[in-house]
């Protein structure tokens, strides 16, 4: 099953490598992963997306306390329990026929058109992987011609 | 008070009752020598990085730690990474110093310059890169606190030749505030009621122990309660001399080269309780089958060690010590205790049935050559049990947990988890040093011995009066032991007989040799060694083709262990 793992942990340099190696050491998946600082700027904040039985999550979240930067791991499984979004890029050579029907997808999926040229458009958007995918089988067709995504970040709901 | 970083290492290895450093010098690390020699602080010149490592453990393997290393940057430091990952797999407490070259320098593939976080990350409990001057005695003070406190193990501190020679206001912190590392000590309470519950309704009972017990220190704890219950213990290899190794309950050593009865023990049980102690993989043999009839106890103060491989019924994490306090309290005055021995009596009487069945046993002749086993015997009859043992890793080891039974903690010194060989001649040095009033014995073989007998030329310096045992078979052992069984006597790059001649060998650095090659020489060659005031080794030459029995083959349940010489076909 995937797991969004949220990762508090001292903001200093190496730490992502501890992280990272950890997981490469036990080799465990990452599926995609970000960070940044937190409001509290001596912390950062690492969210995971890793697949596991529930044994392997709970050795990832035990080995995660171990490392002695680690402050906080939160594990959100449930869809409900947290919010989580990605943001993606996505660079479409447009041929001038094209360009309003690239506009209108893009208007459909909330995304915004961030970057113009003579011959193309970057469509910016954020959502889940399954929203992403979507726009991406739509684009294919109009000319799309490169999609960077980030990894997810997610908060827990509520208070 | 204004001090140079240099000075600042010492203040601090002094403020920490550090009374010895175990290193070897270098260019990154010449203004840290420099420190040394004015203010005549004790260092022991090891004569290889891995070496002063291994020392630094074996030291701290006897006192308790922590050990303190002190390495260049570079090729220091990638020689001593053996000795760091050894030390992290057995929980042993060390502060590793390690050289590095200027900051301006980091990341230029300058000389001498190595990845020392990336190289020692994946190896320690955790290291430090001291950037600022003002940061280093703070990082000095933590690297201490995380090295010995919860589940112990190696740190490194990084050390960029130019913070060693900038000067800071010297303050050393009387406490350290880590929000995030806090291990927990306490038992909780409702667990081991739970557990003391189990414990009380066994019928066969088994305490499974390991080098958890010597590093809470509870020993003395754990006698009690398996004297109170009258249950049967049997222990890993790091757990060797967490209860006399000749108790009446004591049933020797479980897993690839357990007992019979331990394993058989552990199979049959209805309840385990495992004591600090990890379910490693030479213990459990094929884990899906390991001791499927028990419910089972895990305690351990480290979280990671619970449900890693074995499913467990009742996890306790803390402190094996608190925890085991705290089962003696809840058996004060438990009725349930007159009754236990007829409870477990049955369960007593098969273990024992099993022990008459198989013990442990060696056929030495009179006439034949000498067998291993028979020395170990000896070492142990002569020394009561009472020296405190390093071994190397291989056959000899594997006979001297099997043979030598360790009358007390921190009296047996053994590369366990990562299975060194070459650990232990330098981890004695450094267990002589920890205990330099009492004898000390390297059990050793000859592949393992010349790995890293340089650090011979220590213990003449230093005048150490180390006794090794060298069991000579001219053959890496244990390689053909399996080469033998599993593919059919193809001894491949096993044949040790282009070896020095050990005797001269000490000789030539100043030690004492003696040699046996017949059975009948064996006790006198021990009693002469055994006596020695000066560094010396007595090579037993050994019958090549002996084997370890018990053992269990790779892939199956402890209970299929093979127990003697297969019939020749």
């Amino acid at each position: 099953m995937q797991h969004t793992i949220n990762v508090r942990v001292k903001n200093e340099f190496g730490v992502l490598s501890r992280v990272s190696g950890l997981f490469s050491a036990r080799g465990y998946n990452i599926d995609s992963l970000c960070v940044a600082e937190t409001l509290d700027p001596t912390v950062s904040q690492i969210t995971l997306v890793t697949q596991g039985e529930d044994e392997t999550i709970e050795q990832i979240v035990k080995q995660l306390y171990k490392l002695i930067d680690v402050i906080k791991v939160s594990d959100h499984t449930q869809a409900s329990s947290f919010v989580g979004r990605e943001l993606a890029l996505f660079k479409v050579r447009t041929l001038p026929e094209a360009r309003a029907e690239v506009m209108r997808i893009a208007e459909i999926f909330r995304g915004k058109i961030v970057d113009v040229t003579p011959d193309s458009y970057t469509v910016e958007v954020t959502g889940s992987p399954e929203k992403i995918r979507g726009l991406s089988d739509l684009l294919r067709p109009l000319g799309l011609e490169d999609v960077v995504r980030t990894g997810r970040v997610a908060v827990a709901r509520g208070g | 008070m204004r001090l140079l970083g240099a000075d600042i290492v010492v203040r601090a290895l002094q403020e920490e009752g550090v009374e010895l450093l175990f290193g070897h010098p270098g260019g990154a690390v010449l203004e840290l020598y420099d420190a040394l020699y004015r203010s005549r602080f004790r260092h022991v010149l090891a004569r290889h990085e891995q070496g002063a490592v291994h020392m630094a453990d074996g030291y701290a393997r006897v006192t308790g730690g922590p050990g303190v290393a002190l390495v260049t940057s570079g090729p220091g430091v990638t020689n001593a990474l053996t000795g760091i990952a050894t030390a992290f797999t057995d929980s042993i407490p060390l502060v590793v110093f390690t050289g590095q070259v200027i900051t301006k320098a980091i990341g230029n593939d300058a000389f001498q310059e190595a990845d020392n976080m990336g190289l020692t990350r994946p190896i320690t409990k955790h290291n430090f890169m001291v950037k600022d001057v003002r940061d280093l005695a703070r990082i000095i003070k933590e690297a201490f606190h995380i090295a010995t406190t919860g589940r112990p193990g190696p740190v490194v501190v990084d050390l960029p030749k130019d913070i060693t020679q900038m000067e800071a206001e010297y303050h050393y912190p009387s406490e350290v505030s880590l929000r995030q590392y806090n291990p927990r000590y306490e038992g909780h309470w409702g667990q081991i009621k739970k557990a003391m519950a189990l414990i009380l309704e066994a019928r066969r009972p088994v305490v499974y122990f390991g080098g958890g017990v010597i590093i809470s220190g509870a020993h003395e704890e754990l006698l009690e309660f398996c004297e109170k219950l009258g249950v049967p213990a049997t222990y890993t290899l790091m757990g060797i001399g967490g209860i006399p190794g000749n108790h009446p309950q004591s049933l020797g050593m479980l897993g690839m080269h357990g007992t019979y009865r331990a394993n058989m023990a552990v199979d049959e049980c209805d309840l385990l309780i495992a004591i600090g102690a990890r379910f490693d993989d030479r213990v459990t043999s094929r884990v899906d089958q390991f001791s499927p009839h028990s419910r089972k106890i895990h305690v351990d103060i480290d979280p990671t060690s619970i449900r890693k491989s074995v499913d467990v019924d009742i996890p306790i994490v803390g402190d094996v010590r608190n925890v085991l306090q705290k089962f003696l309290k809840l058996l004060e005055g438990e009725p349930k205790l007159e009754t236990y021995g007829d409870q477990i009596a049955d369960w007593r009487t098969q273990i024992e049935a099993w022990e008459q069945g198989r013990p442990l046993s060696y056929a030495q002749t009179a006439d034949g050559p000498i067998l291993p086993q028979y020395v170990i015997d000896k070492v142990y009859q002569l020394t009561e049990g009472k020296a405190v043992v390093t071994t190397d890793v291989g056959q000899h080891q594997m006979w001297a947990a099997q043979y030598y039974h360790a009358q007390s903690p921190r009296h047996w010194v053994t590369s366990g988890g990562l299975g060194t060989m070459g650990f232990g001649f330098p981890s004695a040095v450094g267990a002589q040093f920890g205990r330099p009033k009492e004898t000390v014995v390297c059990i050793t073989s000859e592949g393992s011995l010349l790995m890293t007998v340089q650090e011979l030329a220590v213990a003449v310096e230093h005048n150490l009066p180390i006794k090794v045992v060298n069991l000579n078979n001219g053959v890496l052992g244990m390689v053909r032991q399996w080469q033998q069984f599993f593919y059919e006597r193809r001894y491949s790059e096993v044949d040790l007989h282009a070896q020095p001649d050990w005797v001269k060998y000490f000789e030539a650095f100043g030690a004492l040799g003696y040699r046996a090659t017949k059975p009948d020489e064996v006790e006198t060659v021990l009693e002469k060694g055994l006596a020695a005031t000066k560094p010396v080794i007595m090579d037993f030459v050994c019958a090549e083709e002996e084997n370890c029995f018990p053992m269990v083959p790779s892939g199956g349940a402890n209970r299929d262990m093979i127990l003697e010489e297969p019939e020749e076909g």
